[in-house]
């Protein structure tokens, strides 16, 4: 190939450096700048409260992310109206940290460093809350977390308003297990910490419950797998034995439509092998052809379908700020909304947006949920959340079929896992720790050597 | 270059450092850490531009050299963090725990010594880089076919640092890090020392490269890039030469990723992702290709570029970004690095007219 | 109801619900957490059981399981609705709006009791029937069941389904199947059971019953009657049951294959007489299979003999099942030898159909690839332009195939055939204009081309994004597509999969028609062998390179019509394929269709074979390290170009 460059520039060395200098110099004057324009909004800002939003806009997740973005700003102008907070208004600071890890961490400091806000919300992946949690943790800022996810986790910067395992999958799994007598179990899941975690202790979990080695089946693929012939084979396979089969699935987004495809035209149906999964809602339902999913089941701590006050008021809300009527609501919403919700009580009870006098005050707050309960926030930084499960419908949306009578409370570490069932977290006095080991009475890792 | 990187190297540090915050030209933390990333970025584009600009290979896989780097520095940051972790085990890093593992693996062992894991951020890159080019060159694949042998390299590792029975964390991949050589890695004066080995590292990068390409061997691998047949019936081993080449710059790609890791404090296979390659040889191309300098300029502009889109324009910057990339390519083939001699030369073409009228 | 009523008894109620609350209740905060199953079995062990079990003697027991089985959501709902069954069977009178919100307590429910008001015709219906039924053991009437199925509690539906089945009344099957597919609806006003069809404003509604024409409702003053797994399960059973005597050989088949594994002995008669005049021989064998499986619980070892025998073919799981159950408890030596005989060689059967279904598997992934990089082989190959954006094009012919079905929406099975061509334009006009507005300024420089078409990637994404959404979309499946074509029990060929093998090889012979046999196809040939002797001869290559890399954007958008079928439509659909496309024209050999071609199902097959081995991913890595190997090999590829021209 030819190359229409010369060997060596001829721009003289000491040119090149006025040059590259000038644009250096211009470049930290931009960046500068940029710092300027954050200090005088925050000079001007005694009158907001401003709120960083940290999802991801474009990018693989932007799919699930971007609806969680508008929902906040939804929250924050009806917060607006109705008076804002502490007598200020609130201000959203939206960044997009673009699906790439190492950006969530940068906008993270960005937000807290830069902007100076007073909470965050945001994240979806496990790998982007592990990516920003240092940075909350060194600057003490305020994550709300919205998304269920694998536990094993309890940061004092952190509140983790999605389901842990206890909240979603192991109810799940009782459900198959006694309502409809399943005997033989899949777990199939993407290949990434969240269904490794969550598999690891429902295996523990059905195994204590006498389920024999043979008849559990693990399998995990590739992020955004899209040929799964030989896998729903081997499910048809595993299921054809005599026994009721279900498959408990931890697979990610994208990967979901291809498998319940295939699922249905390799003729396995609802009925013979039902599929329960904890990644598949209604927003992502509205990107499917659902008619091979119908009958197939999904487990969370809220449903679009629910009949409350709340949820119609809230779905009514929801469509007029987006000004779609077709647009659904679903779990990692509401979380969002009740993490909103004990914020606001929690500033307005501590009467300043201090992250330690939040993190003091929010512990015990109550709110109500969309699905006719309430919300209470735990020492462990979880929530308590009802369980539902749902059939999914030909219209996208999900019939429960199965709900807990009360709420449950989180449980940041899993009681099935050797390493975690002794740990408890805890953020209140005297133990004030994330990872207390009750047997020898001591704080683990981090804050103990400090 | 070389200068204004020293002067950066030091006025920088001191803003952060000795002006009080609140002063206008107080370097806050963030910018310090923001500019130590973008230095990295600038070294590891400093070693694509190496191999295609004066090598007349286009890797599109230098990722996976940045990232093997980064991943040796991450374990050694793994293994620093001891008893500190979640679960509070001496030796095994918490993902290691939850999975149950109950030892280490083999190629764990060793990296709580610095020197060691700072021997494997050059070797481990360097060894992969050597094997694969010995194979590559000596069988003279070349052009597109080299490029795409270099993306499924990267990709390929990429679907394997991403299984956990691999041991490197899947998808979390390694984070979390406490310190390093034992200074907390949270303390501003610990993001200045980054900071600075970052622009010490670049700086001397620059000066190695620079060294090679006016070398001979840098006079032979350009003879390389623009005929490559004729090179070889001349007499010299072309195989050696880019292999040597090759090697030397997965290694600064490995050393860049060292230093990158403990600045964000995340190393995830998500930094094997074959679009990462893609977009740093953008960077290259947009400030100019076969100047060392111009692999600097670009790398930082096209980052800072990034940073302010996301910011200020978040859902336009895909736009921004995409459009940059074919502008450049359509209207500044030599990059911005280019626009600056377009520019000098229509200076001195003035001046010299002026000097004849 | 056979299958269900095994499946219910398998658990016995206490125990279900003491684990669901000791497995769900967290060391941390012990606040108790019990399923709502409690209330309802409480409800209605003490309700209604007793009232029904007088009524239907034979289905006490199973009703007592199955009230304990159901979930519901609202306990009002369940507690008012076991009430109401109870005052329905006392007083033979049915309360229509059970699902009401605020019920009053189930007890003043059940006592106050009363017939509904007269003027709501379906009410009046069941009142009559459900006094009939009372009377005597006589089958339960249609239209009480069927407005039992207004009912919120899932288990109210089931029950009213099961009286349908067992109402006697012909229409039966044609309720249950329409209850299962979802077109059964009620109007919200009275509850009147009807079939509804979408208009622009609403529902057209006809009577269930009675076929009456009663006019349009708004679109949500008519509710669908939605069902369950378990009633969906339920229905087919007594659908089988009710269509084993159908008129259609499908409906026989899947009758029989229901009732396989799981026959009492009327059922068998049922089978023996639907045998005696079957004429379908796949129904025949069916039926057989079932008859046999039920004769190896016989009394005598000979019967049990000849039931191995007939058994020992069959491919159906039933029947490796059965002959397990049996050569777990086989006494007789000579029917145990047998029966693990015939257990063998089902084995090596089945082994086999896994291993020709395996290579289609392979056949079909490859397929898929081979069809994602055909287009890249025309650009990439024959031009020598790397295109990121080919991931894109494809992403654009599948979202060409979501607004085609939009504008289609009754059309849905023959929307493909729009929008193969319509996609061929679509994105090849989108490639003309890359070509003319990007593409063209960078011939010779093929990796500026990787670069700049890097960027147009990033923008047709956020143009999607933007323009239509960010979430993914739907597009459906034509009926035609959904299912698979069933060889033996043991191998069925998915139909989409099929076809689009099939239109693979199609759009592959095409495009070397062209190729080879036209005019274009001549100058493209030239112009990529050699431009400045092509332009000496007249070929306008300006024009040629426009066309050609229309031609690989148009095969890229064709490319996105199947795989829209496949997998997810989303604006990062395009990336999935972009790498693996690059893989197949380099490994087939650039400039080479044939190499594309077996390129791609080699590597589909060789990922196939290894996947049971290795696991998804590992099989992917060791095809990538398996392509960077064999380049070494062979730098050009399976099939390398040869001549001066490959040297460029």
């Amino acid at each position: 190939m030819r190359n229409p460059l010369p060997l060596w520039s001829t721009i003289s060395r000491r040119k090149s450096f006025v040059l590259a200098a000038a644009l250096t110099v211009g470049l930290s004057g931009g960046l500068a700048h940029a710092e300027e324009e954050g200090e005088a909004t925050e000079a001007a800002g005694d009158e907001t409260i401003k709120v960083g939003v940290l999802h991801s806009l474009s990018g693989t997740m932007a799919i699930s992310e971007t609806t969680l973005k508008d929902t906040m700003l939804m929250l924050i102008e009806q917060q607006n109206e109705k008076g804002g907070l502490l007598g200020k208004q609130l201000e959203p600071v939206v960044v997009d940290p673009a699906s790439d890890w190492p950006l969530f961490a940068e906008k993270a400091r960005e937000l807290l460093d830069q902007e100076k806000v007073a909470a965050v919300f945001g994240c979806w992946t496990s790998v982007s809350r592990k990516s920003v949690l240092p940075v909350f943790e060194e600057l003490n800022g305020l994550l709300f977390y919205p998304v269920q996810y694998e536990g094993e986790e309890s940061s004092r910067n952190v509140f983790y308003t999605g389901a842990a395992p206890n909240q979603q999958a192991i109810p799940a799994v009782d459900y198959l297990k006694d309502e409809l007598g399943v005997e033989r179990w899949v777990l199939a899941g993407t290949d990434y910490v969240y269904p490794r975690t969550t598999n690891k202790i429902l295996e523990a979990y059905l195994k204590q419950n006498g389920v024999a080695d043979e008849d559990i089946m693990i399998n995990y693929t590739p992020f955004g797998h899209s040929d799964w012939q030989s896998i729903v084979a081997d499910i048809k396979q595993f299921g054809s034995e005599g026994k009721k089969t279900a498959v408990v699935s931890t697979i990610n987004g994208d990967a979901n439509v291809p498998f319940y495809k295939e699922l249905g035209n390799q003729g396995i149906s609802a009925e013979d092998i039902p599929v329960v999964a904890f990644s598949v809602g209604e927003e992502e339902l509205s990107g499917i052809d659902t008619k091979p999913l119908v009958g197939h089941l999904a487990a969370w701590n809220y449903f679009m379908s629910v009949p409350t006050d709340e949820n119609d008021a809230f779905i009514e809300t929801w469509h007029t700020f987006i000004e779609d009527e077709d647009r659904v609501t679903n779990d990692p919403m509401e979380a969002h909304k009740i993490g909103f919700d004990l914020w606001v009580k929690a500033v307005e009870k501590a009467g300043s947006t201090d992250p330690d006098a939040v993190i003091d005050a929010i512990v015990g707050l109550e709110t109500k949920n969309l699905t006719g309960g309430t919300a209470k926030m735990l020492p462990n930084h979880h929530i308590t959340k009802p369980v539902l499960i749902g059939e999914i419908q030909e219209d996208g949306q999900f019939a429960v079929v199965w709900q807990t009578d009360e709420e449950v409370p989180g449980d940041a570490w899993s009681d099935y896992l050797e390493g975690s069932k002794d740990l408890k977290g805890d953020w209140t006095d005297p133990v004030n720790c994330g990872n207390y080991n009750t047997k020898t009475e001591e704080c683990l890792g981090a804050e103990a050597a400090e | 270059m070389l200068g204004l990187l020293l002067a950066v190297a030091v006025v920088v540090p001191v803003l952060n450092l000795a002006v009080p915050e609140g002063h206008p030209l107080h370097v806050s933390t963030y910018t310090v850490t923001l500019l130590g990333k973008y230095l990295t970025y600038a070294l590891l584009a400093v070693a694509v531009d190496l191999v295609w600009g004066y090598l007349g290979i286009l890797s599109l896989g230098h990722g996976a050299f940045f990232a093997l780097g980064g991943y040796a520095m991450g374990m050694y940051l793994m293994r620093q963090i001891g008893d500190r972790g979640v679960y509070g085990d001496p030796v095994l890093p918490d993902f290691m725990v939850f999975l149950d593992w109950q030892a280490l693996p083999w190629f764990w062992h060793g990296f709580d010594m610095f020197w060691l894991a700072a021997l494997m951020v050059v070797l481990v890159p360097g060894a992969l880089a050597f094997v694969f080019g010995w194979l590559a060159f000596r069988s003279r694949v070349t052009g597109v076919y080299l490029s795409i042998i270099t993306q499924a390299l990267t990709y390929a590792l990429m679907l394997a640092f991403f299984r956990n029975e691999m041991g490197f964390g899947g998808n979390n991949g390694l984070t979390d890090f406490k310190d390093m050589l034992g200074f907390n890695l949270q303390a501003d004066s610990t993001r200045v020392g980054l900071f600075v080995a970052s622009a010490v590292a670049l700086a001397l990068g620059y000066l190695a490269c620079r060294w090679i390409v006016t070398s001979k061997l840098g006079r032979v691998a350009v003879a390389i890039r623009d005929a490559e047949a004729r090179t070889r019936f001349i007499g010299y081993r072309v195989d050696r030469v880019k292999v040597a080449i090759w090697t030397f710059s997965a290694m600064l790609a490995g050393i860049a990723g060292a230093l990158y890791v403990p600045q964000v404090g995340i190393i995830n296979p998500g930094e094997f992702s074959p679009l990462n390659s893609i977009e740093l040889v953008v960077w290259v191309a947009v400030g100019g290709r076969a100047t060392l300098y111009g692999a600097v300029i670009g790398a930082i502009v096209v980052n800072y570029g990034k940073t302010y889109f996301t910011g200020a324009f978040p859902e336009a910057w895909l736009f921004a970004l995409g459009g940059l990339f074919v502008l450049v390519t359509l209207f500044l083939p030599q990059g911005i690095a280019g626009l600056f001699r377009q520019l000098k030369r229509r200076r001195s073409g003035a001046a010299a007219q002026s000097a004849a009228a | 109801m056979l299958v269900c009523g095994m499946a219910w008894g398998q658990s016995a109620p206490e125990l279900t619900l003491e684990q669901s609350a000791i497995g769900a209740v967290s060391d941390e905060q012990s606040a108790p957490m019990q399923p709502s199953v409690l209330t309802d079995a409480a409800a209605e062990s003490g309700a209604s059981a007793s009232a029904e079990a007088a009524l239907q003697p034979e289905a006490a027991g199973a009703r007592d399981t199955e009230a304990t089985m159901s979930g519901t959501t609202d306990r009002t709902a369940a507690a008012a609705a076991s009430a109401n069954d109870s005052a329905g069977a006392v007083s033979g009178a049915e309360v229509p709006a059970t699902a009401q919100e605020q019920q009053p307590p189930a007890s003043s429910q059940a006592a106050g009791a009363e017939a509904p008001t007269p003027d709501e015709a379906v009410g009046t219906d069941s009142a009559g029937d459900a006094a009939a039924v009372a009377s005597g053991p006589e089958p339960p009437s249609l239209a009480a069941a069927l407005a039992k199925l207004t009912d919120r509690s899932f288990k109210v539906k089931e029950q009213a389904a099961a009286d349908i089945a067992a109402s006697g009344d012909p229409r039966a099957a044609e309720f249950l199947k329409a209850l299962l597919e979802g077109d059964l609806y009620y109007r919200r006003d009275d509850n009147r059971i009807v079939y509804a069809e979408r208009t622009s404003g609403g529902w057209a509604l006809t009577d269930a019953l009675t076929g009456d024409d009663l006019g349009s409702v708004g679109s949500r003053d008519a509710r669908k009657i939605t069902i369950n797994n378990r009633m969906r399960s339920a229905l087919r059973t007594d659908i089988a049951a009710l269509t084993l005597a159908s008129p259609d050989p499908a409906q026989r088949l899947s009758a029989a294959k229901e009732m396989m594994g799981d026959v009492d002995d009327t059922g068998v008669a049922a089978l023996r007489a639907q045998l005696a005049q079957e004429e379908d021989p796949q129904v025949r064998d069916a039926i057989e299979l079932a008859l046999a499986v039920a004769g190896l619980q016989a009394e005598s070892p000979a019967e049990r003999m000849a039931a191995v025998q007939a058994l020992g073919t069959s491919l159906y799981p039933e029947a490796r099942n059965a002959l397990d159950d049996l050569i777990g408890t086989e006494q007789d030596p000579a029917v145990l030898a047998a029966a693990e005989a015939a257990r063998a060689d089902m084995a090596q059967r089945v082994k086999n159909m896994r291993r020709l279904e395996t290579v289609f598997f392979g056949l079909s992934l490859g397929s898929v690839l081979v069809l994602a990089a055909i287009g890249l082989a025309i650009t990439f190959g024959v031009m020598g332009v790397i295109n990121m954006a080919h991931g894109e094009l494809i992403m654009i012919g599948a979202y060409t195939t979501y607004l085609v079905q939009l504008a289609m929406p009754n059309a849905i099975d023959w929307s493909l055939f729009v929008a193969i061509p319509a996609a061929f334009l679509v994105a090849g006009l989108f490639g003309v204009a890359i070509e003319r507005g990007v593409i063209r300024f960078l011939y010779g420089r093929p990796l500026e081309t990787l670069l700049a078409t890097f960027g147009l990637s990033l923008i047709l994404q956020q143009l999607v994004r933007t323009t239509i959404s960010a979430q993914n979309v739907i597009v459906e499946n034509p009926s035609w597509m959904s299912g698979s074509l069933q060889l033996n029990p043991a191998l069925s060929l998915t139909f989409n999969r099929l076809y689009i093998f099939v239109f693979a090889l199609l759009v592959f012979v095409a495009l070397l028609l062209v190729l080879k046999r036209t005019a274009l196809g001549l100058q493209v040939r030239a112009v990529s062998q050699n431009r400045a002797m092509a332009r000496a001869m007249g070929v306008r290559s300006a024009r040629v390179d426009a066309l050609t890399f229309g031609l690989g954007a148009g095969i890229a958008g064709v490319a996105g019509v199947a795989l829209s079928q496949l997998t997810n439509v989303g604006p990062n659909m395009g990336q999935a394929y972009i790498i693996d496309s690059f893989m197949v024209v380099v490994f087939g050999g650039v400039g080479n269709l044939w190499g594309t071609l077996v390129g791609g199902l080699t590597l589909g097959v060789a990922n196939k074979f290894m996947e049971p081995w290795t696991g998804a991913v590992l099989a992917k890595i060791l095809v990538l390290v398996f392509i960077i190997l064999f380049i070494q090999w062979r730098p050009r590829g399976l099939f390398p170009q040869r001549g001066r021209a490959a040297e460029g």
